[in-house]
């Protein structure tokens, strides 16, 4: 067994939780994978803060390809290998178990969680180790586990350890609205609050490592950029140009910011780099350019224009001549927001059909077939970000008139909702693997 | 490896580089529509026909526009020719095209429509005899609409350029 330590931090995460977020499972798929997870035994003294199992039924679940079994309806309670029996699993038509227990870390403050996991048809332990931290960390354990059930049956990487950035705004008591900048676990949790403003926030991205992030902030009531480091909150203002400076996102090798700046008259994407600010100029048009993405070889740049009357969206190549422009996008009336998958074929963006439905929804072109799949049927979806193992993607909708935070899976099969208790939350984006 | 993702100083960072963020923007944003130039027109002198509309002209401040359309409407030709000379005569004043737009559509396209609309009226405002020094042009696109609410009612009150006082 290999075990793994966690780093011990004194992390004050209830005093910064801000809206609780909890998940809602709103579609799933058709022949979910039957997996039972076995409640954890607690060897200690006391109450655990975390439930670890169902923080892996949790993840297992809202992204739809497992069904967990009840408790309930298990025949047999196993904490460990020598109490599993697979005929009690096999009887319940189960194809996976996971086992495990929960106990203080000798002569330490510290928990230690070993859990094992099992082939049912085969008969056969897929993985099994013991993973020690804080109690504050089992969150993080659980996420861990989740990541390592979730490679062995699908074969894709977990990202149950991810984060994602958001914008909330709302109504202070005072009737000004508040801005703010918040970090939360991909499934919402224990939020925090990175940025708070009177002045509007836009535009959060993660910077390649997930070690900093950039965005827009309006507090010296012009939009400009900023980048800030999540360890130390440190923050640097990248840009102060005239009129609009915004949409910062990082290059793939991190040394640049694509963004969007209307300096010269009318917004235009540029690429400035981080370390001598050096300024390259990417489009030229009168029209608007805007919402720019980097192609995955950090080459070429995809971006919106309305240079044809409607936004439409198209690629170049960074430093190419501005004629030397592909139109990627025809037969939408509107379309925008565009970001390539980790496969660097399909494109996400958000989708008008028809200038008579004046619907916003979440779509995946394939740039090489042409086929479009819509996966949203809501109305006013928009800023999509891909998980990054491709896997999901999340969006911002509206639900009872307050903006709320979706996730679909790429295939459209399975859909869960982030609601928020307050204010309107918008603008997700999904970080990188952190390792 | 997976250490390093808990290593936040959390909630340290709220705002550090951020001296004026609290300061009130001149009522930037909060719907302040009177920015009359308030002269003191009750002085017992008679006003001009052309005063009072002058006067009336100079009360509206904001102007709204139609779905994704960037061209302020004709009607309010007159009112922002009133707001040109206003500022042509008055040098030292200086004023704040805050451009908005409304939900619809994704959020940067909608901040770059803000702008479009400014301009729009800050071109309009320089032929008519305003200097561009005077003006500074803002837009917000869809992050401060004037009324909340999935339907036009609202959407028609948040496609607007407001005219601050500075």
């Amino acid at each position: 067994m290999n075990i793994r330590a966690f780093l011990v931090l004194t992390c004050l995460w209830s005093a910064c939780a801000q809206a609780e977020l909890s998940i809602q499972i709103t579609q799933g798929v058709d022949n979910p994978i039957p997996i039972a997870i076995v409640p954890f035994a607690w060897e200690g003294d006391g109450v655990l803060s975390e439930d670890v199992d169902q923080i892996v039924m949790d993840d297992l679940q809202q992204v739809g390809e497992f069904r967990a079994l009840s408790p309930g309806n298990m025949l047999s309670l196993p904490n460990e290998e020598r109490e599993v029996f697979f005929r009690d699993w096999r009887v319940l038509a189960q194809d996976y178990l996971l086992v495990g227990k929960i106990s203080r870390a000798p002569g330490s403050q510290l928990v230690q969680v070993q859990y094992e996991f099992f082939d049912i048809n085969r008969e056969l332990k897929l993985a099994g180790e013991i993973l020690t931290g804080s109690v504050t960390q089992l969150r993080d354990i659980g996420h861990e586990i989740s990541n390592v059930v979730f490679e062995l049956v699908t074969g894709t990487r977990g990202a149950f350890t991810t984060q994602i950035l958001y914008i909330v705004s709302e109504q202070s008591a005072g009737g000004q609205t508040v801005f703010r900048l918040e970090k939360a676990d991909y499934d919402g949790q224990r939020a925090q609050v990175l940025l708070e403003s009177n002045e509007p926030i836009m535009s959060p991205s993660w910077s390649p490592n997930g070690e900093d992030i950039a965005y827009v902030s309006f507090e010296t009531s012009l939009p400009r950029i900023y980048t800030q480091n999540i360890a130390t909150g440190q923050r640097r203002q990248i840009t102060n140009y005239p009129n609009i400076n915004s949409s910062p996102v990082w290059s793939p090798d991190g040394t640049r910011l694509a963004m969007v700046l209307s300096k010269d008259g009318s917004p235009d994407i540029y690429v400035q780099d981080l370390l001598n600010n050096e300024l390259i100029r990417v489009t030229d048009h009168p029209a608007i350019d805007t919402e720019p993405a980097w192609s995955k070889d950090g080459r070429s740049i995809v971006f919106m224009s309305d240079r044809t009357g409607q936004p439409q969206i198209y690629q170049m190549e960074v430093g190419a001549s501005s004629f030397n422009v592909e139109r990627l996008t025809y037969d939408c009336f509107q379309c925008m927001k565009g970001q390539f998958l980790p496969d660097g074929v399909n494109m996400v963006h958000v989708r008008r059909e028809t200038r008579q439905s004046p619907n916003y929804q979440i779509a995946v072109l394939n740039i090489e077939t042409l086929r479009v799949i819509t996966l949203t049927d809501t109305s006013l979806d928009e800023s999509p970000s891909v998980a990054p193992n491709g896997s999901m993607i999340m969006y911002a909708t509206k639900f009872g008139g307050r903006g709320v935070l979706d996730a679909v899976s790429i295939d459209g099969r399975v859909k869960f909702r982030l609601p928020s208790s307050t204010g309107d939350v918008r603008e997700p984006a999904w970080s990188p693997f952190f390792n | 490896m997976f250490v390093s993702l808990l290593a936040f100083t959390a909630c340290s960072s709220t705002g550090d580089t951020d001296e004026g963020a609290d300061t009130a923007q001149n009522g930037s944003g909060s719907g302040s529509t009177n920015t009359a130039t308030s002269s003191p027109a009750s002085g017992g002198g008679q006003l001009t026909q052309e005063e009072i509309r002058a006067q009336s002209a100079l009360r509206q401040t904001v102007f709204y526009f139609e779905f994704d359309i960037a061209e302020f409407k004709p009607a309010d030709r007159d009112t922002l020719a009133y707001h040109a000379r206003d500022l042509a005569a008055n040098p030292n004043k200086r004023i704040r095209l805050e451009g908005h737009a409304d939900e619809r559509g994704t959020r940067e396209y909608n901040l770059a429509l803000g702008e479009r609309r400014a301009n729009g009226i800050l071109n309009y405002l320089i032929v008519n005899g305003a200097a561009r020094s005077q003006i500074e042009v803002v837009s917000y696109g869809e992050e401060r609409p004037a009324q909340s609410g999935q339907m036009e009612s609202a959407y028609s009150r948040n496609r607007r350029v407001e005219i601050v006082a500075r």
